[in-house]
């Protein structure tokens, strides 16, 4: 039983890790929000739905773009987290997501004004279906990543 | 797609209708515009409002004529009670007319739809534009009369207003759907006996039927197009589209004529493309464009609302694009009404490279022998090819009589023939490419959507996304949907059908399982058919709902139920936005602009609720009170351009009809007001905030002019060009904006139903790829004119007079949105264009007009095996500018093909440009330049190596690809060395901008003229192969390779790169040219800049002309011409154009091949 600097990190990582999960539930949903207009296809075409519609997903794109920030940040801090902690397999594990946020966050489009979920063009099926599909990914990853820490949480702290 | 006789089963009727004299007659019943008597009382309510006077808000600096206005007034919304107290005169008589005798179950259907309609128009008195109680508004001397026998709904046509002499205020009935059968005496007798032939039971091609109608005669102006009613209305008691067919057996006519023609159009009903090409035949060419837009205009709108009248709608001044083609594949009726294309074909030789002809003497290989531009290649000369050289007219029987999902074998080969373009130097076909016949049964062809409007890069869908991706080529779609239509079936009926589960509305390409039940083409679900549907107002017999004009069109326009709708239709509002700094007073575009609005005023699209305001702004605001009942307009300046708000909210959009002496006093002192002015700031972002909460109520279009950097308040912009970057080979930086906050004010606007369209006549940099996206995503449009100023720059000062011409009166719809639906398994991933992509398959349009064009990409997402046929709908769902609701619904049916032969075989190589260079725009904003110049090039290696591993069996070194995409690889060079993604050459930030968004929104023949311009040559222009219009002869030249080794020093080259003509003269072109066409003595006495054609008396000179009138027919905009001298400077701007050339920075295409070999052989 020792409560090592890695046992917190995990304990650490364990509750953000649900609050991750949470985001990416929340990701999920909106997304599926955005797609889902349909509740009655005449009403769809009629300009008084439109204004409410726009600012619907204007609303969403805000608030996803918000997200970002907050989780991008904390999955950094899991890996900063775990290279103090010397824990190289589970830095190993998280290193390629680190990379792809990296990657996501600064290949922004050239105008630089949206980070990405940009109002205009988040419609596009193409970009729709993308963001979906790495909502779910990351979805699988945080909960497998969840199990993990909790072993090795308790691994930590039972080793020894 | 417009049904051919033949589709019918009914023969034409011979008679022959005298189509001329309806031409002639428009004259006569023009009245001249008084509306004045009538404008009055609209909006009586604003005076009251006038009285609660109100505080202005303190922070607001008024000058000294700003009292009276009542600033916060809740705006008014227009004809809210008015309507319901004035009780259109027309309705009762609607009811009465209405009482089909027959006692088919069809009639009971048509009834019925007409009460309902009565219903609507009481319980929405807005939607019926009642009559304005004006003083002296007579009512209609209303008769109407039983229609005949059977006529239904359909079958009627409302008579009712023509009655009205000229001199009548326009009262109008616009009671949407009545129909009246008429009798009524139509003020244009002169035109009315050919038409008023007895009703006849033919099963006519028909849409007429359809006829729900909608006269609006909102003013005067319109009497011109009663007499279209009353056309109407006889044809449709006629029931015989017929009745506009032209004569059987006029050949020659051909659909290319002057704008004039669509005149002609309206009254001939038709489905059929007969009956367009007698509409074309009866213009003259010589109409001269200006001239005859007013009353198109008028007429166009008419038609449009009374739709129902005759089917056959609208079409604006200045028709469409290429009615030519357009008929020649949609009308279909070849003997009648022999489109040009076939005419030609008829009489000119085959296409050339088509056809290899056996009679063209043998083509040596090698550079020496291309100077003919009808090469026939002995290469390929051999036996198995000539057969495929007859001219084309028999090709298209052939394939009619071959046809059918089994193939058009020799369409099929030679769009396959492979072709090494390493050897093969001519390949342009002597006329302008048309787009490739998608490969379907001949019933399915003739009433497939024109590819104008709906065209898809493969004709061939391939059946799953692993072949697609094999063929290496994108799939997508490109949409013109709101395009100027010479004919268009509208359709006015209780229920709208359309498949329960997809949504998708009824088309041709739907099968009926039996009288009762249809299976939808997209979702394949069964459904039933309606008993309403069951009536055929065409035929008027019952069971035969195939025989329904949705059926028989595949391009419609329905007219909406209130279902469609849950606030009134908004009424035309127009804001025009007027930068009046200082820079602008210098560019001096003001004058210009207030004339032409002056001269169009009347043309404005609209009804007698139009509104329009302006706004001008420096650094402050400055709004204009244009109240009825005002001595002059009175200017109100709002300096707080931080915190915008409105000064007066009843006021400033007034309706048009009433205050138009205001508006007009505004236009004629707007120019001297601010000559003056010193002020070099431009807020343009307030200006912009301003405009959004002045339309936030009602929606509309707002036009903004701006000539410089807004650089102050929202929205305030830096200089972000670097001029030494201008011809960087790097990668070009700021094509993104700069702010996002023209984006969200955007979508904001689009929200509200508001569109803006950007007029940016700027000399410096002002930063259009920041301000552009006001435009995108409000889907409006934005127009360009670098270096602008009035005097030293007349040829753009030209431009900008035609564009706005244009602008002012194009038709334009509102709050409209736009659906596309695909067979299940197909599914579309991006969209190109203007808009606002509000869900994954609907587009928001705050405006729609008729010159943009979308496009989309799509995937395959499961195999499509299991059918042999796929579909794709647009449905356009829109306001009209009379305040209807209607939904403009394009089907367009291709086959599915699981060999990848068959693929390219229907590969549409404009098409597939076109997307392409959408999808580099893309990539160049969102990734780099050079990652978009390296695609297109790898979009052509990819091709070619797809095409050598998979398709091609021959050994042949060299690049091979199939004839259908044989000039793939020089229009994708030609798109390398545009504006828009050029490197290594100057090019100024803003053009390149520019060049940019008129590749997201251009249509596509547009496009691919200003990418591959045409090149003819004029001098020795013999009449072989010459169409035949009216009584002008139109020579067709050969289209030349953009190459300076295709000019020569004593000729004389046009030049067609869609907005602007060139018409280069060489140092020793004949004199006798240059004296017949240009009325120079000799070569030196050409002026420098000279930019039109004189009218000479000269039959070289009237063949010129001819040609030149013939080719502008077809667009939109009117083109300028530009004669260039060899030895004038301006020749670089006719020699950049030369695509195939090497240039300073950018290779030629022979080394454009090398280079692709290379990437190959890597």
């Amino acid at each position: 039983m020792a409560f090592t600097f890695a046992a917190f990190c995990y304990m650490l990582t364990l509750v953000l890790c649900a609050a991750l999960i949470f985001f990416v539930i929340w990701q999920i949903i909106a997304f599926d929000e955005l797609r889902t207009d349909f509740k009655n296809p005449i009403d769809q075409s009629n300009p008084t739905r439109a204004r409410e519609r726009i600012l619907n997903i204007e609303r969403i794109c805000n608030l996803l773009r918000k997200l970002v920030v907050p989780e991008y940040s904390i999955h950094g801090l899991f890996c900063l987290m775990f290279m103090c902690a010397g824990e190289w397999v589970t830095l190993g594990l998280n290193i390629p997501l680190l990379f792809y946020h990296l990657w996501r966050f600064f290949h922004r489009p050239a105008d630089g004004s949206e980070v990405m979920y940009d109002p205009v063009s988040v419609m596009n099926a193409d970009i729709l279906n993308y963001c979906q599909k790495e909502s779910w990914c990351k979805l699988g990853f945080y909960l497998l990543s969840f199990f993990y820490y909790l072993y090795s949480m308790v691994y930590a702290l039972v080793s020894f | 797609m417009y049904p051919p006789t033949g589709c019918y089963g009914a023969p034409p009727q011979q008679q022959s209708y005298p189509t001329i004299p309806a031409h002639s007659t428009p004259a006569p019943h023009k009245a001249p515009i008084t509306n004045s008597a009538h404008s009055a009382n609209y909006y009586q309510s604003n005076h009251q409002q006038q009285q609660h006077h109100h505080q202005l808000p303190q922070h607001h600096v008024a000058p000294s004529q700003y009292s009276a206005p009542s600033s916060s007034v809740p705006p008014s919304q227009p004809h809210p009670t008015l309507h319901s107290s004035v009780p259109p005169p027309s309705n009762a008589q609607y009811n009465q007319q209405q009482h089909p005798p027959y006692a088919t179950p069809g009639s009971y259907y048509g009834q019925q739809s007409y009460h309902s309609q009565q219903q609507q128009q009481q319980q929405q008195p807005n939607l019926v534009p009642a009559p304005a109680g004006g003083p002296g508004a007579p009512l209609y001397p209303i008769v109407s009369y039983p229609s005949a026998p059977g006529s239904s709904q359909y079958g009627t046509l409302s008579s009712s207003q023509s009655t009205s002499a000229p001199g009548v205020p326009p009262t109008q009935m616009g009671a949407p759907l009545h129909q009246y059968s008429t009798s009524r005496p139509a003020p244009t007798t002169a035109v009315q006996p050919g038409y008023s032939v007895a009703p006849t039971s033919q099963l006519g091609p028909t849409v007429n039927g359809q006829g729900s109608t909608v006269h609006q005669h909102y003013d005067q102006s319109h009497q011109a197009s009663l007499s279209y009613d009353s056309y109407g209305r006889v044809t449709h008691s006629s029931g015989g589209a017929d009745a506009d067919r032209p004569p059987s057996g006029t050949p020659s006519t051909s659909v290319h004529s002057s704008p004039g023609h669509h005149q002609g159009v309206q009254y001939g009903y038709v489905a059929n493309s007969g009956a367009s090409s007698a509409s074309a035949t009866t213009s003259g060419p010589a109409a001269a464009p200006l001239s005859s837009s007013s009353e198109d205009d008028d007429d166009d709108e008419e038609e449009d609302e009374e739709a129902g009248g005759d089917t056959s709608s609208s079409s604006t001044g200045s028709a469409s694009p290429v009615p030519n083609s357009y008929d020649s594949l949609e009308g279909g009726n070849y003997p009648d009404s022999m489109p040009p294309s076939n005419d030609m074909t008829n009489q000119a030789a085959p296409y050339g490279s088509y056809g290899y002809p056996s009679m063209e003497p043998a083509y040596q290989q090698g550079p020496a022998s291309h100077t003919d531009s009808s090469p026939s290649h002995d290469l390929y000369s051999q036996s198995s090819y000539q057969q495929y050289s007859q001219p084309f007219p028999n090709l298209s029987q052939l394939s009619a009589a071959l046809g059918g999902l089994s193939g058009v074998p020799e369409l099929e080969v030679e769009a396959l023939r492979p072709v090494n373009l390493l050897q093969e130097r001519n390949l342009l076909p002597p006329r302008p490419l048309e787009a490739p016949e998608p490969n379907l049964s001949p019933d399915l062809k003739k009433v497939n959507c024109s590819p104008h409007t709906f065209r898809c890069t493969l004709t061939s869908i391939p059946q799953t996304q692993a072949l697609l991706n094999k063929a290496r080529l994108p799939l997508g779609l490109l949409l013109h949907p709101f395009r100027d239509l010479q004919q268009l079936p509208v359709i006015t009926s209780n229920t709208i059908v359309r498949c329960r589960s997809c949504r998708t509305y009824i088309n041709p390409f739907v099968t009926f399982l039996d009288q009762r039940r249809w299976k939808c083409n997209l979702c394949y679900r069964v459904n039933d058919v309606p008993d309403e549907f069951m009536y055929n107002p065409v035929t008027r017999s019952y069971g035969e709902p195939h025989k329904r004009p949705e059926v028989q069109n595949s391009t419609v326009e329905f007219i909406a139920s209130s279902d469609y709708m849950l606030r009134p239709p908004q009424p035309a509002a127009y804001l025009f936005v007027l930068d009046v700094s200082h820079n602008a007073v210098e560019a001096g575009y003001l004058k210009y602009f207030c004339e032409l609005l002056l001269d169009n005023l009347d043309k404005l699209p609209g009804d007698t609720r139009t509104r329009v305001g302006f706004l001008t702004f420096d650094n402050t605001i400055h709004f204009y009170n244009l109240q009825e009942g005002l001595s002059q307009p009175q200017m109100l300046v709002v300096s707080d351009i931080d915190d915008v708000f409105i000064p007066s909210h009843d006021s400033l959009m007034v309706n048009l009809k009433e205050s138009k002496e205001l508006v007009k006093d505004l236009l004629t002192s707007l120019p001297a007001m601010f000559s003056q002015s010193r002020e070099t700031h431009s807020a343009l972002g307030p200006a912009l905030q301003a405009a959004f909460k002045l339309m936030s109520p009602t929606g509309g279009r707002v036009t903004v002019f701006q000539t410089q950097l807004p650089t102050l308040g929202a929205g305030a912009l830096q200089s972000r060009e670097d001029p030494n970057q201008r011809s960087s080979t790097k990668g070009v930086q700021h094509l993104g904006p700069a702010t996002d906050f023209y984006k969200k004010l955007a979508l904001d606007c689009s929200g509200q139903q508001i569109g803006v369209d950007l007029f940016l006549l700027s000399s410096q940099y002002a930063d259009l790829a920041s301000l552009s996206c006001i435009s995108k995503y409000s889907a409006g449009s934005i127009f360009y004119y670098p270096s602008f100023h009035y005097i030293h720059n007349p040829a753009q000062l030209e431009k900008f007079q035609r564009d706005l011409e244009r602008y002012f009166t194009r038709k334009i719809g509102f709050e409209a949105v736009m659906r596309i639906r695909c067979t299940k398994g197909l599914s579309i991933h991006t969209f190109h264009g203007n808009f606002f992509v509000r869900s994954t398959d609907l587009l928001s349009l705050a405006n729609v007009n008729p010159d943009s064009a979308f496009a989309v990409q799509m995937s395959i997402e499961d195999s499509l095996a299991d059918s042999s046929l796929a579909c794709f709908q647009a449905a356009l769902l829109y306001t009209s500018s009379k305040g209807k609701r209607r939904i403009r619904v394009h089907t367009l049916c291709l086959p599915v093909v699981n060999q990848l032969s068959d693929v390219y075989a229907g590969a549409d190589v404009q098409a597939v440009t076109c997307l392409l260079a959408n999808m580099a725009i893309d990539r160049s904003i969102s990734s780099s330049l050079s990652d978009a110049r390296d695609a297109l090039v790898n979009a052509v290696v990819d091709l070619v190596s797809a095409y050598k591993s998979n398709v091609s069996n021959l050994q042949q070194s060299g690049l091979v690809v199939p004839a259908a995409m044989r000039l793939f690889p020089v229009y994708i060079l030609s798109l390398l060395k545009q504006k828009a993604l050029r490197t290594g050459t100057s090019t100024r930030l803003d053009e390149r901008v520019f060049a940019m968004c008129e590749f997201k929104t251009q249509p596509l023949q547009q496009l691919m003229r200003m990418v591959h311009p045409d090149l003819y040559r004029l001098d020795n222009m013999s009449d072989q192969g010459a169409l035949h219009l009216n009584d002008t002869v139109v020579p067709q030249p050969h289209l030349l390779h953009l190459s300076a080794e295709r000019l020569s020093r004593d000729g004389a080259f046009l030049m067609d790169c869609g907005y602007v003509f060139y018409l280069w003269i060489g140092k020793c072109c004949s004199e006798v040219f240059i004296r017949d066409v240009l009325g120079c003595p000799n070569y030196a006495s050409i002026p420098p800049n000279m930019s039109h054609i004189p009218e000479l008396e000269t039959p070289l000179s009237e063949r010129v002309r001819a040609f030149l009138d013939w080719l502008q027919d077809n667009r939109a905009f009117s083109s300028m011409i530009h004669i260039v001298k060899d030895d004038a400077s301006a020749k670089a701007t006719f020699f950049q154009h030369l695509v195939e050339d090497r240039s300073e920075s950018a290779s030629s295409y022979y080394e454009f091949l090398q280079h692709i070999q290379q990437q190959m052989s890597k």
